[in-house]
């Protein structure tokens, strides 16, 4: 039998995700659950593909780092059964902190790719109001008394000074001036309609308010110059460079993919938007987990057979900016290449942790479209307690105009 | 007018708790402009549902006033109306409407509810009415009333119940669901429905009729409300309004309209003999509505309204449903704490015959434990269990249960020809022959098996409790546990305290008849209890003018104003004759001559005779000669008002010494008992409003039964 085994193509068909919120009493998502979120998601997805029978769906990973109450009992199962899906379809929970999404669908990946799965569900949510960085959590006391791993790791903004401390060249004006260009990227997006084809409008309700529609990112600040950047106080470090405006906030939302073999998505009439090419994941020092994405990426790019310079576009996450910035300067990239977070990143929209990985998978794909000059491109980003994960993409609406494969082969 | 017209008569009603309406503007989804989104919500919880009182709607009305001020300078392309989880809303504030005692008030409170809704009908721009739940009464008229309408497929108990309690769809139902849906099916919702048991529609049910143009599932309700109602205003979409009617009203119309009034009017004469004035009007209304405008029918449903309103009937019905039935019923008088109850983990059932194995599948079904029955013969063994198998298997293949619950009940039920399989029961009660001695025996033999905390019940309907529990170890142990027949569907349970039952015995009776899903009344031991003591007198008196000489048909139909289901010698032959002479012999022997035996009844019987009535050959209902024959007559006839005055004194006489003697704790368990045990009508309200209001109870006991102060009728 497993002579007759064949490793099949993977592609994204489509991904959404519901406008992303701030966290907190006042943000619009409280008094929402985390699993309504998901489910929202779901069945926007299955509006948008008619062409897939929803008793198709081999299974459901969805992806939250905190797993309890709203965001527990087995997400994937449980949002699956909310969204309506046929009780057949079943489903799970993952976890890769702020690579959840982004594992949800390199597992799934890896099923469809094995041939256990023609068609698969992967996203994540985090509700980070409901449930506060690291709440519930219980680090082993071993990490302390055998030194395993400084205790400043566990918090992600002393990683992020950390990190400036080993990249001296990363000065926080470098960091503020990065900062500011993710916002004013994100609002000229917002401007060209290329942010909310993918979004799912979540209606909330909150006490003595009545119900409302939110259609759009609650944490963007567009019109962010680098002197507002300045003048903010930095948390992390008396006299640091970490802020809160250089850095993602603490957010609500959720997103989900629709992945396909590719052989599926053509007996489906299913729209291939991209297809994936490699993938990686790789573990750094924990104090500076913000470097992850870089030996991922050089992980991914060995097992694809592609170098640094196939590259046309870059999705990464940017939980902080000097985590970008080291990962553009280990690479040789200018801090404003056109080719990096074309609509700005997650220091202008959030980071809602698990849910973030297929935001940049949406983003990339919307760009492959935009862009048929483009044939590779990456997702990547940095997670806690020190890893990277990265993910090549191949652009289907490639013309072979600009082959930069040719140079790299 | 305006909503200043109203503040005064909202004022009256300071303690109303008012259903908000909070708005908020929305972005259209897929563009179009902003939907001004109102949310009906009274800051409670599902348990509180929101209603709609005076204060409520002069606020609707004041925010519905600016948002088209609004609409008018073009701030908002469209307006949309919805509910906090799980209501629309559910009806006028019942409560609020029962005190507008004087007539020209309850004028202003249905023209205030035609002002607000108008308003939403014509506000510049389109309205929306998104059905997220419970839309019962003046509910369903916001979205009646609205320009278009979304309704969520987790939507239940959506309906114009007005015809049941007693009122009119008086705030634009009777006009707008006739042209919406089509006269045919606006006669189902507005009055086959609210007379048959008061069922109400589905969010599905009430798409297909037309009542709702876009149907949606309840994950993303709203959401998807918005964008349909999004494309609507875009013009992207037509709705298409199958069953509506358009004016002028072409000829067929027209005569389906006639068609449909003349149908409802025969289904009320069929249901309520006309008992209610409620049902009637909305007919006339419908009727007339047909050639009306919208401003003549409006008009005229504000007075049919403050008409309704000062009736005996509709405050009548309040009392029966909300104060008895939804309030009383579920929270019954005198009923010990029910932290005292003890866990019923298994019940046995003494008899296997067709009242034991109706009490087997319901505890079996309802409470979900093992259920044993015993008989001293095994082939009345099987019978009774194979009953019970039957019944099951009908209920599966009528969809009503699932293949697992049906193999799950019928695992439940067994039986045995051995009272020792009731040894590790919490809960026996007997259904066996119904005589002191037999049962006397029968609970000494389980008391012998059980524990000395197993609950014993016996569902009597006429032997004393007391002493049957005189010679028991246990005495404490032991409750009346009266059911009604058939026990599947009538919600009564008598449950009988006698003199020793201890209070952890009456929790746990009281917790089961709740599991059970029955309407529990305390009762004391006296003979017959309430329903059948009531029933043997209004038999008695019957029985006694036909004796004497009054012909059939006139003893018969004498208490047609009482709005019983059904004739008194039609019930009598439902329930047996035997049956019904065996408790008025008993009565008789408990209480004397207040209860007649009639020795015509006796001959009857003798004659193998199966009832009075018979049908001819032309279906025309008869009593045959031959049957006349066997019976002998006195000579002093009543005429039909004589014998329902008789009768309303008689009933007022026994009421007033069961409430003396302490049977009931009021006159209200007596109206809860004969609603849910005999099916008397909520609009007279049982039985003692109606016997206040024909003054039986002043002429017999020298009171009535309810302060006056507590039904004003201006």
């Amino acid at each position: 039998m497993s002579q007759n085994r064949q490793i099949r193509d993977v592609v994204f068909v489509d991904g959404v995700r519901t406008p992303f919120g701030k966290a907190g009493d006042k943000g619009i998502y409280a008094g929402t659950r985390a699993d309504d979120l998901v489910v929202k998601c779901i069945r926007e997805l299955l509006r948008r593909n008619p062409g897939l029978p929803a008793g198709r769906i081999d299974d459901v990973a969805i992806a939250a780092t905190t797993q309890t109450g709203d965001q527990g009992l087995t997400i994937g199962r449980s949002a699956a059964l909310l969204a309506g899906l046929p009780k057949s379809v079943p489903g799970f929970a993952i976890d890769r902190m702020c690579a959840g999404a982004m594992t949800a669908v390199t597992t799934t990946a890896s099923g469809i790719a094995f041939g256990a799965y023609d068609v698969v569900l992967a996203g994540g949510v985090e509700h980070m109001g409901n449930h506060p960085m690291g709440s519930g959590a219980d680090p082993n006391p071993r990490f302390l008394s055998e030194r395993l791993v400084d205790p400043a790791a566990l918090n992600m903004g002393n990683t992020a000074e950390n990190l400036h401390d080993r990249f001296p060249a990363i000065t926080k004006d470098r960091a503020d001036a990065y900062a500011a260009a993710s916002q004013r990227k994100l609002a000229q997006a917002y401007g060209n309609g290329q942010i909310q084809p993918d979004l799912v409008p979540v209606a909330t309700r909150k006490p003595g308010q009545g119900w409302t529609l939110n259609s759009v990112d609650e944490p963007p600040r567009p019109g962010t110059t680098v002197e507002d950047l300045a003048s903010l106080r930095t948390p992390f470090r008396a006299h640091g460079r970490v802020t809160a405006g250089n850095a993602a906030g603490l957010n609500d939302g959720a997103t989900v993919a629709l992945l396909a073999a590719a052989d599926t998505a053509a007996e489906l009439g299913l729209p291939v938007r991209m297809r994936l090419v490699s993938f990686a994941f790789a573990g750094v020092e924990p104090e500076v987990m913000g470097v992850g994405p870089v030996p991922a990426t050089e992980k991914a790019l060995k097992s694809a057979g592609l170098t640094i310079a196939d590259i046309g576009l870059f999705e990464i996450n940017e939980a902080f900016a000097v985590q970008v910035l080291s990962f553009l300067d280990h690479f040789g990239i200018d801090d404003e290449d056109p080719r990096v977070n074309r609509y700005g990143g997650a220091i202008a929209v959030g980071h809602p942790l698990a849910s973030s990985g297929v935001r940049l998978m949406n983003q990339l794909a919307r760009q492959f479209e935009e862009d048929p000059t483009v044939r590779y491109g990456i997702t990547t980003m940095c997670i806690g307690l020190g890893m990277g994960g990265t993910i090549i993409w191949e652009n289907p609406h490639w013309t072979g105009g600009t082959d930069s494969k040719e140079n790299a082969a | 007018m305006s909503m200043d017209d109203y503040t005064a008569l909202a004022a009256q009603f300071a303690d109303e708790i008012v259903t908000h309406s909070l708005v908020q503007d929305v972005d259209l989804p897929g563009g179009g402009g902003t939907l001004a989104l109102i949310t009906l919500d009274n800051g409670f919880d599902h348990k509180r549902p929101t209603t709609l009182g005076p204060n409520t709607l002069v606020e609707l009305g004041i925010l519905l006033e600016k948002l088209r001020d609004r609409a008018a300078m073009g701030e908002i392309a469209a307006v949309g109306v919805t509910g906090k989880p799980h209501y629309l809303v559910a009806g006028a504030d019942l409560s609020a409407v029962k005190r507008l005692h004087e007539r020209e008030h309850g004028v202003l409170m249905a023209q205030l509810g035609h002002e607000v809704y108008s308003t939403l009908n014509d506000m510049g721009v389109p309205s929306f009415v998104f059905i997220n739940g419970i839309a019962l009464g003046g509910g369903l008229e916001i979205a009646l009333n609205a320009n278009y309408r979304t309704v969520s497929t987790g939507a239940g108990s959506l309906g114009l119940p007005e015809a049941f309690i007693g009122l009119v769809p008086g705030w634009g139902g009777v006009y707008l669901l006739p042209r919406l849906i089509g006269p045919a099916n606006a006669v189902k919702v507005m009055i086959e429905n609210p007379l048959s048991n008061n069922r109400t529609l589905t969010g599905p049910a009430a798409f297909d009729l037309g009542i709702a143009d876009a149907l949606f599932e309840p994950a993303d309700f709203l959401e998807q409300s918005l964008a349909w109602a999004g494309r609507v205003v875009r013009g992207e979409l037509t709705v298409q309004r199958p069953h509506a009617v358009s004016e002028p009203l072409s000829a067929a119309d027209s005569a389906a309209w006639d068609q449909a009034v003349a149908a409802a009017r025969a289904f009320v004469q069929a249901r309520t003999s006309n008992a209610a004035p409620a049902p009637a009007r909305a007919i006339d209304l419908l009727e007339q509505g047909k050639n009306y405008t919208k401003a003549e029918s409006f008009e005229q449903e504000n007075l049919a309204l403050a008409d309704l309103m000062q009736t005996d009937e509709f405050h009548s019905t309040v009392y029966a449903f909300l104060d008895l039935v939804q309030k009383r019923g579920k929270k019954p008088a005198g009923a010990p704490d029910r932290a005292l109850a003890r866990p019923v983990t298994k019940v046995g059932v003494v008899g296997a015959g067709l009242m034991a194995s109706q009490l087997a599948l319901l505890f079996a079904r309802q409470l979900r434990v093992p259920v044993v029955l015993t008989d001293i013969e095994q082939a009345r063994v099987d019978k009774g269990v194979g009953y019970v198998h039957a019944e099951v298997d009908k209920l599966l293949s009528k969809g009503r249960i699932s293949a697992d619950a049906a193999n799950r009940t019928k695992a439940l039920v067994t039986g045995s020809v051995s009272k020792d399989v009731f040894a590790d029961a919490d809960f026996v009660i007997e259904a066996v022959f119904e005589e002191l001695g037999v049962k006397k025996q029968v609970f000494a033999e389980v008391e012998a098996i059980v524990s000395d905390s197993c609950i014993l019940a016996t569902n009597t309907s006429s032997l004393s409790v007391t002493a049957m529990a005189e010679d028991l170890k246990h005495p404490e142990r032991l409750v009346g546990f009266h059911f009604f027949n058939p026990v599947a569907v009538m919600p009564l349970l008598e449950i009988v305290r006698a003199p020793k039952t201890d209070d952890a015995v009456l929790a746990t009776a009281f917790e089961t008849a709740k599991a059970l899903r029955k309407t529990a009344v305390l009762v004391k031991d006296a003979p017959a209890f309430v329903v059948n003591r009531v029933l043997g007198r209004m038999f008695g008196e019957i029985t006694k003018v036909f004796d004497e000489g009054t012909d059939a048909a006139t003893a018969d139909n004498a208490l047609r104003p009482m709005g019983l289901p059904m004739t008194p010698f039609r019930l009598l032959a439902l329930v047996g004759l035997p049956v019904g002479q065996h408790v008025q012999e008993s009565l008789h022997a408990a209480f004397g001559d207040r209860f007649h035996v009639s020795a015509n009844q006796q001959r009857l019987i003798d004659a193998g005779r199966k009832g009075l009535w018979e049908q001819d050959g032309e279906g025309r209902s008869v009593v045959p000669q031959e049957t006349l024959d066997l019976m002998t007559f006195g000579t002093t006839p009543s005429t039909g008002e004589e014998v329902l005055v008789r009768t309303q004194d008689a009933l007022a006489d026994e009421i007033g010494r069961m409430l003396a003697e302490g049977v009931v704790a009021g006159p209200e368990d007596v109206d809860l008992c004969m609603i849910t045990g005999a099916g008397w009508p909520m609009h007279l309200g049982g039985i003692t409003p109606y016997l206040d209001r024909v003054g039986a109870s002043e002429r017999v006991l020298g009171h009535r039964f309810h302060a006056a102060a507590a039904r004003q009728v201006a």
